[in-house]
Parts: structure tokens; sequence; C-alpha cells
């Protein structure tokens, strides 16, 4: 029941992604010229530290800019809508499944992008990618119960940014651990630890939503 | 007046603790072996602990209400929710201004790189955009849930900031929970500072519930005025 709910909405919010192509062709460019414009400033990057922190802010502006549209973008009344036909839960794991898959394509393009502006520094490329699914998945899931938070304040685009940029950084933080390390040693060890909290951080965030969305859904 | 004394003998027992820890920390030997660095600066263990102490009972109490509220929808839990919160900002502030003026005795600086003063500062962050969340929502009931779920939210996050990462990053200046407990000063306590900080502890944190018991009064006070 729940399964097939999910699955109508996220094959909803591509439809709708796809019907709309100007708000992702939108992130796109902006993922892109932000890479360019730091590429611009910064010329060359030398060291692996700047390279870690650069990455990983652009893809905390260009996640909060992907994401922040999850529930202001279809009308309040559509809302009742989807209210009306599906449980609150399918809607939420819809939207953060739906944005998980954006934030994936997102970040695999962004480091794409950045190798090929930057230069490559990353030593340990598994142990890398494994961070970006992780960081991915957490951004995916805290940022869409903020932006679920935010749409219901006036005033939200600034709000998302000032709710979620604290929030996120318990998770940014070990991100940019895990990834430090995976620009300078090729060895894995030492890294388990951050990689049990990240997971935690991902499944207690998702439970933490799933509980609590619903009272934030009935209006 | 008799009958009275049960409800804020606390109160009465709380000065006395703080009256105990204040003249009490001033007037010790603080200057053992081993603790060189902290030397006289030491005193404030009784000061700044206390706050985070008053922060921590307070945000859990805060915690605690927004998760009432999620049940029965009750305007009074909302206010206790908030106010908690608030006693716990307050307790955070001056947290880390006791904090910076002994890290400027004892690391020459206020503030250093370290996870667990970013942590702290970051977990101020997240409560203060509590407050601008509330401020942003006219409508009471709409405010009070969507506060109630973020502060819930916000909760976990911050246990994960505040206490889990600074264990796991080994390699923190402050002393106390993990990293190099030690370089510093010994997190065993002389006996005598114990026998001082441990009821001050106790003294800061039913201080906050003072304070916070009179906040949420006021509130009502208010909210009943307004209704009128």
């Amino acid at each position: 029941m729940l399964g097939t709910e999910i699955k109508h909405l996220i094959g909803k919010e591509i439809r709708l992604e796809l019907k709309q192509k100007y708000v992702l062709n939108g992130i796109l460019l902006y993922l892109i010229s932000t890479i360019f414009v730091t590429y611009l400033a910064f010329e060359r990057i030398i060291d692996s530290d700047t390279w870690n922190s650069l990455f990983w802010i652009i893809l905390l502006f260009v996640a909060i800019n992907g994401i922040s549209k999850s529930f202001i973008q279809e009308s309040p009344a559509r809302h009742l809508y989807y209210y009306t036909i599906a449980s609150p839960q399918a809607v939420l794991l819809s939207k953060i499944i739906y944005n998980l898959l954006l934030m994936t394509i997102l970040s695999v393009l962004s480091f794409v992008f950045f190798l090929l502006l930057m230069g490559n520094m990353v030593v340990n490329i598994s142990l890398f990618l494994i961070c970006l699914i992780l960081g991915s998945m957490g951004l995916a899931s805290i940022l869409t119960m903020v932006a679920a938070i935010a749409s219901r304040a006036s005033n939200n685009f600034s709000l998302m940014a000032i709710l979620s940029f604290p929030i996120v950084l318990p998770l940014l933080g070990t991100l940019m651990k895990v990834s430090k390390s995976a620009l300078s040693f090729s060895q894995w060890s030492g890294n388990y630890g951050f990689i049990i909290i990240l997971i935690t951080i991902n499944v207690a965030v998702i439970i933490l939503a799933y509980l609590l969305f619903p009272y934030l859904w009935r209006d | 007046m008799k009958g009275q004394l049960k409800h804020y003998w606390w109160k009465i027992f709380a000065v006395v603790l703080l009256f105990y820890a204040i003249i009490g920390g001033f007037f010790i030997d603080v200057n053992f072996t081993g603790m060189e660095v902290a030397a006289e600066s030491m005193r404030n263990i009784f000061f700044h602990v206390g706050m985070w102490f008053g922060m921590f009972t307070m945000l859990i109490l805060g915690f605690i209400y927004s998760l009432r509220y999620l049940r029965n929808f009750d305007e009074q839990e909302d206010i206790k929710a908030v106010e908690a919160v608030n006693v716990g900002l307050m307790f955070g502030v001056l947290g880390i201004i006791t904090g910076m003026i002994w890290a400027n005795f004892t690391w020459g600086t206020p503030w250093v790189m370290d996870p667990k003063l970013n942590g702290a500062a970051v977990g101020l962050l997240i409560y203060l955009a509590y407050a601008i969340l509330r401020g942003s929502i006219d409508d009471t009931q709409k405010r009070a849930k969507v506060a109630a779920i973020y502060n819930i939210f916000a909760f976990f996050l911050w246990i994960v900031l505040v206490i889990i990462l600074p264990r796991l990053a080994g390699e923190s200046i402050h002393p106390a929970g993990g990293g190099n407990t030690n370089t510093i000063f010994p997190m065993h306590l002389a006996p005598s500072m114990r026998l001082i900080f441990y009821p001050a502890m106790v003294g800061w944190v039913l201080l906050g519930l003072w304070i916070y018991q009179i906040r949420v009064r006021i509130r009502k006070i208010k909210l009943i005025i307004d209704n009128k």
C-alpha cells in the first residue's frame, strides 16, 4: 500500500520535474556557474583542505537550492488533494527518495565538474564516493524535513537557509572529516567510526522525519 | 506560610548552594601540582561547567515539553517548551562567555579551533534559529506545532553535535569527555574541589528551573490578559 503510493508519488515528482525543465536546468546552471566562479577566483587550488571545503560548501548550496522548492513548488490546494489520497508517510518518503535521486545526480555532477576544473586531489576514490553517497542521502533527508518545516512559515527561502545551515552541520562536519582523509590517505583505518556516525545520522533523521511529518502535514 | 514552604524549599536550597559555591569557589585553594596551566583560573570550573549543566537540563526539558505538545496540543506545553529553550539559550550564551574568559587565561586566546567549542557555538545557532522560526509564524497553534516539530528534530542533531562528534574527533584541547582529557588538568578533581563542584552544579540547575518557572508564569499571565 505504502509502496505503491510512494511509487506513484515519485513518478509524479519526476514527471513534474521534466515538465518544468527550467527548475532542474536552473539548478544545473547554478552548480556549473558556482564551480566556474570558484575556478576563476582561485585559479588553481594547491592544498587539499581548500579543495575539500570548497567542494562541500558548493554542494551544500546546490542542495539547499535544489531541495528548498520541495514543498512550495505546488499549490496548497494540490497539497490538500494529496492529503486526501495518500498517507503523509508516503508523501514524505517519496519526497526524500526523489530528493535523494536528485542529490546523487547533482553531487556526482559537481564532483565531475570539480575534477575537470580544479584537478583531482582524491587519493582514496572509493572512500570519497561512499562519502558522496552518504552525504547526498543525509542532505536529502535533512533538507527535505527542513523544507517541510520552512514551508509552513512565511518568508520561507531565507528561513530555509537559517534553519538548515546549523542543523546540517553535524552531517557536513563529519562528511568533511571523512573526505579530508580520502583526499590525503589511501588507507581506510580511522574512518569507520565516522562512517557509522554518517549512517546513524541518515537512519535517525529518516525515522524522526517519518514520525514527525504527519503532524506537519495535517495543517 | 508553613504549608507553602514545601513549594519553594528548593529555591532556598538553590540560593544556599550558590552562595556556598561562590564563596567557597573563590576562597579554596585550587593550586595543585600538574594543573599549573589552569592555576587560579581553575575556579571558573564552578561557573562555566554549571552553565553547561543548566543549558543541558533546560534543553532536555524543552525537548520533553515539545514531545508532550505533539501528544495533546495543549498551549501550556508549548509555553513551557519555548521558555525552557529560552533559559537554555541564556545558559548557553553565559557558558560561552565564561568559557571565553577562561580560554583567554589558559590558552591565551578567547577562541580556538576546536570541535567542542565550535559544536557549542553551532548548537546555539540551532536554537537561535528556533526563535526565528517561531517569530515567522503568526498563527499561534501553527507556530506551536511547527516549533515543536523543529525542536524535536533539532534536539537530536544538537546531541550529535555537542556530545557524539567531539568525542569522536579526538583532537580536542578542551577537557572533559574524550579527547586528550588529561593535558590541561585531570577531570578527577581534588576532593576539596569536588566538595564545591557538585553542590554548585545542583545550584545552577535549580536556579535555571527557578528562572524558567518565573518566565512560564509571566507568559501564562500574558496569555490570560491577551485572551480577555
